[in-house]
């Protein structure tokens, strides 16, 4: 077994190695399938990054009425979570942190201070500030929380339905982009096997009389078609070493480029906190596709 | 040996290549089949290798029906045959050496023997200075002897030689069937398929004669007559 195994393992290394050509070729088409699939990732991590942003600038404030006290509303709060748990965040800003804040932000502005001067008052109400995955259905939760009669009471405006239209659109669009990256994806992969499987089926059908001589002499059919199998492995590893480093040097080299138009994503740094599930895609594609392809071709010419 | 029982064989759509064959080989024997282009006699060969099935009939290897013989029990008949073709059927992307060694390897002889036995066999031949050389750098002739080698080291028991002279001179010819006719005096069962009157004409030996895939003739010291 251990004997047939290192013979079939001999005869795949010299086949390659003897058909430069052709293997060039195989790998050439795997490295830019492999890449497509690749291209895919990097599209969804960008994508995944730019409609988080976008959801997490989308919240909902609850005006509380002035003289609330911070108990009712810390109230509230917990009423939302307890409703809501996948909720991203829930913050409380009190009045005197409202006035800090708009301070803060106009210190260089003399008409505002003066404005605020002459109110004499704080004039900032109390608010909860929360904020979403950006599903609609959230919102219409939290809706219903701050809507119910021992809540409503106590808040003075809540801004919802101002935004409504903008989340429903949002979310709307980061949905759309996911199935379309999903059906676009999915074509672009069986085309990327196609590509594949015919490349391997032309360079085994280049070998259909050296299968059908092994067949005359009585080789066993894992005698004949081992040695193709492993050559399709040799393909994806060599197709993966290649493609790996092409997507590290490409994140590298573009993650300023990119993080100009995205600010705060960094591609290289997406590329090495997801190194593994690069490796565990080029791989696996390159090995399933090329060892796959190899076998379905050579069944066809050992059927009787 | 080898029994054909009223065999036939049909490619679509409806091109019947052989009718109702029906014979018996001994061990021992030494079988011209012979017959024009096209009667049939590759296909005939191919049914004994199992490399094709029977539309009806049956084919026997040892009492084995190999219509019912498992792939495995396939492989090990193509293995206990000895084959030489027209077309040599080498390993094109396979040295002289590797060529031979392959059948060695297929039946899992140790590395030790097969070290051993290639390159004897390779010296028997006179093809030991070509060892590393691939097929396609051979004459036809050191491609048919390359043939021959591989299809006698494992010493097997019966020899099918399909138009084994069809690309060879008459000098390499001759040199093929005498040694076929050695293997067959040393006890092996020879079939020869060919449409070479000559040789079959001077063989003397028995002559199974195709034509329109069925038999016409079935003598013991036959002659090519069609």
């Amino acid at each position: 077994m251990l004997t047939s195994f290192k013979r079939i393992l001999t005869f795949a290394v010299n086949d390659f190695g003897r058909n430069k050509g052709i293997s060039i070729a195989s790998i050439f088409v795997l490295t830019v399938t492999i890449m497509l699939v690749t291209g895919l990732f990097f599209f969804q991590g960008l994508t995944g990054y730019l409609t988080s942003q976008i959801q997490d600038k989308i919240d909902v404030t609850a005006y509380f009425k002035s003289g609330t006290a911070e108990q009712d509303i810390l109230n509230v709060k917990d009423e939302i979570i307890k409703t809501t748990p996948s909720i991203k965040n829930v913050e409380y800003i009190s009045q005197d942190q409202a006035l800090a804040t708009f301070n803060a932000n106009h210190k260089d502005n003399p008409v505002l201070a003066k404005a605020l001067q002459e109110v004499g008052d704080n004039p900032f109400l109390p608010s909860l500030n929360i904020t979403t995955s950006g599903d609609p259905l959230q919102y219409a939760q939290i809706a219903n929380v701050l809507q119910t009669s021992d809540f409503s009471k106590l808040i003075e405006k809540v801004d919802f339905s101002q935004k409504k239209d903008t989340i429903e659109k949002v979310y709307s669009i980061t949905t759309n982009i996911n199935i379309f990256g999903l059906i676009f994806g999915a074509i672009l992969i069986l085309v990327a096997i196609l590509v594949v499987f015919n490349t391997i089926k032309l360079a085994i059908e280049n070998s259909k009389e050296e299968i059908s001589a092994m067949r005359i002499v009585g080789a066993s059919n894992w005698f004949i078609r081992g040695p193709f199998v492993i050559q399709g492995i040799i393909y994806g590893i060599f197709a993966f070493i290649i493609c790996f480093l092409i997507s590290g040097l490409f994140a590298y080299f573009m993650a300023s480029k990119i993080s100009v138009v995205l600010p705060g994503f960094d591609m290289f740094d997406f590329f090495l906190a997801n190194w593994w599930i690069f490796v565990l895609i080029q791989l696996g594609f390159g090995i399933a596709v090329g060892a796959g392809s190899a076998l379905i071709v050579v069944k066809k010419h050992l059927e009787v | 040996m080898i029994k054909f029982d009223n065999v036939t064989k049909i490619y679509q759509p409806g091109t019947i290549v052989l009718q109702n064959i029906s014979f018996e080989i001994k061990d021992g024997e030494f079988v011209s089949i012979v017959g024009k282009s096209g009667a049939g006699k590759t296909t005939l060969v191919h049914l004994i290798l199992g490399l094709e099935i029977p539309t009806y009939g049956e084919i026997y290897f040892d009492g084995l029906n190999l219509n019912d013989a498992s792939p495995a029990k396939i492989q090990e008949i193509r293995r206990r045959i000895g084959g030489i073709y027209q077309d040599y059927k080498l390993l094109p992307k396979k040295t002289v050496y590797e060529n031979v060694a392959y059948i060695l390897q297929v039946e899992g002889k140790n590395n030790e023997e097969i070290k051993r036995e290639v390159p004897k066999v390779l010296e028997t031949i006179g093809l030991k200075d070509k060892i590393d050389n691939f097929p396609d750098q051979l004459s036809g002739g050191e491609q048919q002897r390359l043939a021959v080698a591989r299809a006698l080291i494992n010493h097997p028991d019966t020899i099918i030689a399909d138009e084994p002279t069809g690309n060879l001179d008459p000098y390499n010819s001759y040199e093929v069937i005498s040694l076929l006719q050695k293997l067959n005096q040393t006890g092996k069962t020879v079939i020869l398929s060919t449409h070479d009157r000559e040789i079959v004409n001077k063989l003397g030996k028995r002559v199974i004669t195709l034509e329109g895939g069925k038999i016409l003739r079935d003598e013991a010291a036959g002659r090519f007559i069609i």
